[in-house]
C-alpha cells in the first residue's frame, strides 16, 4: 500500500489556531502531530513584578470563553497562601459564575463546534438550515449563561466584578431571582440536549489512559477541590508539580504535560464524569441514566453527552445556590500579601487549570505557572488520534480526515489557552 | 417609515475597538423617533434580539483587512453573504459573519440587513479613537443621517 500524507492545514470549529499532520505507511502509522502555531502569549512572563491583586484581571485575558476558570484558579492559589477562607455566601457566588461559564462554554461546543460532526454538516450555519428548533435551543442555552456571568461578574466577557477574597459588589437576592425563569428553561433546554445528542450515531471508542479531575466531598467539583485520578492519585493542589511535569516539542507553541517520568492522562468532562458522577444533582443523573451513560464515561465521542449532562447540572446547581443564596455581610475578604508558594486548581469546561504563583512579602509576583486543560490533554488526543487512524486506515483521505477532525474536536481543545491553537495534515507514504 | 435598528459594536475600552459604538452613541440623540440604537457586543442571541421584528438594521463595527486605517467598507448582507475574511476577527468563537448567516439560515435576519466596516488602526487600551478612524465615524454619522431623513419616519413603530 502507497504511503500518504493527511493534512488539514486549519482546524475548524476549535478556539484558536492549530493544525493536524497525520502519515501513514500502507496500515502504518508513522507520524501524528497535533501542531500548534498559534504564537506563545508569554502571559507567565508578563505577570512577573505585577501585584498579587492583578493576576485574576490579568489571566482572565487567556480565554474569551473560560475567563472565569483563570480568575479562581488565580484567586484560589492567592487565598490559599495568604490564609484567606472566603465566607460560604462567597464562595457560592463564584460557583454560580463558574456555572454560568460551563454553561456558556459547553452550549458553545455541544451546538456550534461539535453537533455537525455528528449529523454530517460542515457548520452549525448547516445545521441550523435544517434543525432550526434544536440551533435555537443552544443558542438560548448559551445566552443564559452569559446572562448569568453579566449579573455575577459585571459582564460576560472577561467579568470585572471577581477579585482576590471576593467580588467588588455583590447582587441583591432580587437580582439573582431575575434568573430563576431563564435557568429553569434552560434547564429543561439541558435535558433536551443530552436526549438529543444521545441519539447521535456513535463509532464505539474506549480510551484508557488515566483519568485526572477534581474531587470534592459531597459536591460535583467546579470551583474547589483536591486532584484526584483514577490510578489512585489524590493530591493537594500544592502537589501537582511533584506528579506532573510540561514537556517543550518542536511542533508545538503550547507546552505538553505528562505524568512525570512518563504517562498520558486526559482531564475535562470524561474525567470528572469517571471520578464523579454520584455527585451530579439528581436531575442530572436521571438524565445520564435515562440514555444509557452508565457511572463512568471513557468514549471521547460520547463526551458531547457528558457536556450535555454537565450543562443540565450546571443549570439545576445554578437554580439551588441562588435559592438558597444570602448576600454576604460584604462583598470580599481582606487579604494581606504572604511571601511563599501559592497554588490553586479549578475545572475549567475543559479541565483542570492548575496556577501557581511566587510572592514576595509586598505582594509582588515573582514566578507564575499556568497550566491549562488543553496542554495536559494534548498527549492523550494524539494517542487517541494515532488509535483512530491505525483502525480506519483504509477510509479515504477526505472520510479520514473528517474522523480526525471530529477526533480532536471530541477533546474542545482551546488553543488560545493552551499557547496560552489547531490545522490538520494526514500524510500518506 | 420602516422599523429600522442601529447597531455599534465594540469595546469602547480599546482605541479604535470602539468606533462601532462611537457611530452608534452619535447617531443616537439625532435619529427619528422610529429608529432603536443598540450598543452591544457580538454575542449572538443578544444581536437577533437587538434587532428581532425590525426591517432593516445597519451595523457598525471595526474591521482589520489591511487597508489604511479610516477605510470605510460597506455591503448589503441582506442579499449576498458575509466576506468572512474581513469580519473574523472576535473574542468569541461566533463573530458577527457567523451570527448574519446564522440568522439567516434560522428566518430571524431583517429584509435589509447593511453592514458598515471601519477600518481601525490601533486598539491600544484607552487611547481613544485614532484620528483618521474618527473622521471616518463623523463622516458615516452625517452620511448614515441623511439617509435616514430621506426615508422620514412616516408611521410610529
Amino acid at each position: 500500500m502507497a504511503r500518504r500524507t493527511i493534512v488539514t492545514d486549519y482546524l475548524a470549529r476549535v478556539e484558536g489556531e492549530g493544525a493536524m499532520t497525520v502519515e501513514l505507511d500502507g496500515d502504518r502509522v508513522e507520524r501524528v502531530e497535533l501542531r500548534i502555531f498559534e504564537p506563545p502569549r508569554f502571559f507567565e512572563a508578563f505577570l512577573r513584578g505585577r501585584s498579587f491583586l492583578e493576576a485574576p484581571d490579568i489571566t482572565a485575558r487567556i480565554c474569551g470563553i473560560c475567563p472565569v476558570a483563570y480568575q479562581t484558579s488565580s484567586i484560589n492559589a492567592m487565598e490559599s497562601l495568604c490564609g484567606v477562607e472566603v465566607p460560604e455566601p462567597i464562595r457560592l457566588l463564584r460557583r454560580l459564575l463558574y456555572c454560568g461559564e460551563w454553561i456558556e462554554s459547553h452550549a458553545l461546543h455541544v451546538y456550534m463546534l461539535h453537533a455537525p460532526d455528528f449529523l454530517g454538516y460542515e457548520s452549525a450555519i448547516e445545521l441550523a438550515r435544517d434543525a432550526p428548533a434544536a440551533v435555537e435551543r443552544g443558542l438560548a442555552l448559551k445566552r443564559t449563561g452569559n446572562d448569568l456571568m453579566t449579573l455575577v461578574g459585571g459582564r460576560e466577557i472577561h467579568p470585572i466584578n471577581v477579585r482576590v477574597g471576593g467580588f467588588y459588589r455583590v447582587p441583591t437576592r432580587r437580582e439573582l431571582r431575575t434568573l430563576v425563569e431563564p435557568l429553569e428553561r434552560a434547564r429543561g433546554a439541558a435535558l433536551e440536549t443530552v436526549r438529543w445528542t444521545a441519539g447521535f450515531d456513535f463509532p464505539e471508542r474506549v480510551v484508557d489512559c488515566d483519568l485526572v479531575a477534581l474531587d470534592q466531598p459531597c459536591e460535583y467539583a467546579i470551583e474547589r477541590g483536591r486532584i484526584r485520578s483514577s490510578a489512585g492519585l489524590d493530591l493537594a493542589p500544592a502537589e501537582y508539580d511533584e506528579h506532573f511535569e510540561e514537556l517543550h516539542v518542536e511542533r508545538s507553541n503550547a507546552l505538553q504535560s505528562q505524568l512525570r517520568g512518563g504517562g498520558t492522562y486526559l482531564c475535562g468532562p470524561l474525567a470528572r464524569y469517571s471520578l464523579g458522577s454520584a455527585e451530579l444533582s439528581p436531575l442530572a443523573r436521571e438524565a445520564a441514566a435515562e440514555v444509557g451513560l452508565g457511572d463512568e464515561c471513557r468514549d471521547p465521542f460520547r463526551s458531547i453527552v457528558v457536556r450535555s449532562v454537565e450543562l443540565v447540572h450546571a443549570c439545576d446547581e445554578s437554580l439551588r445556590i441562588i435559592e438558597a443564596y444570602e448576600e454576604p455581610d460584604r462583598p470580599a475578604e481582606p487579604v494581606e500579601p504572604v511571601a511563599g508558594t501559592g497554588y490553586g486548581v479549578s475545572e475549567a469546561p475543559r479541565g483542570l487549570l492548575y496556577h501557581r504563583y511566587r510572592l514576595d512579602a509586598d505582594g509582588t509576583i515573582l514566578d507564575a505557572k499556568i497550566v491549562p486543560p488543553t496542554s495536559q490533554n494534548q498527549l492523550a488526543i494524539e494517542d487517541d488520534l494515532r488509535d483512530v487512524v491505525a483502525r480506519n486506515f483504509r477510509l479515504d483521505d477526505d472520510v479520514l480526515r473528517r474522523l480526525c477532525e471530529q477526533t480532536i474536536r471530541n477533546y474542545d481543545p482551546c488553543i488560545s489557552c493552551a499557547t496560552h491553537f489547531l490545522d490538520l495534515q494526514v500524510e500518506r507514504k | 417609515m420602516t422599523r429600522t435598528v442601529v447597531i455599534g459594536i465594540g469595546n469602547p475600552l480599546r482605541g479604535d475597538d470602539a468606533a462601532g459604538v462611537a457611530v452608534a452613541e452619535q447617531l443616537r440623540p439625532r435619529v427619528p423617533e422610529c429608529v432603536e440604537v443598540v450598543s452591544c457586543n457580538e454575542e449572538p442571541s443578544r444581536l437577533m434580539e437587538a434587532w428581532e421584528g425590525a426591517e432593516s438594521v445597519l451595523l457598525f463595527d471595526t474591521v482589520t483587512s489591511g487597508a489604511p486605517p479610516g477605510t470605510l467598507h460597506c455591503f448589503d448582507a441582506g442579499e449576498e453573504a458575509v466576506p468572512a475574511r474581513t469580519y473574523r476577527s472576535s473574542t468569541l468563537a461566533i463573530g458577527i459573519a457567523d451570527t448574519i448567516e446564522l440568522a439567516r439560515a434560522l428566518g430571524r435576519l431583517p429584509r435589509r440587513v447593511r453592514v458598515y466596516g471601519i477600518e481601525a488602526g490601533g486598539f491600544a487600551t484607552g487611547s481613544g479613537l485614532t484620528p483618521a478612524v474618527e473622521s471616518a465615524v463623523a463622516f458615516l454619522v452625517k452620511d448614515v443621517l441623511a439617509d435616514l431623513e430621506e426615508e422620514r419616519c412616516t408611521s410610529a413603530r
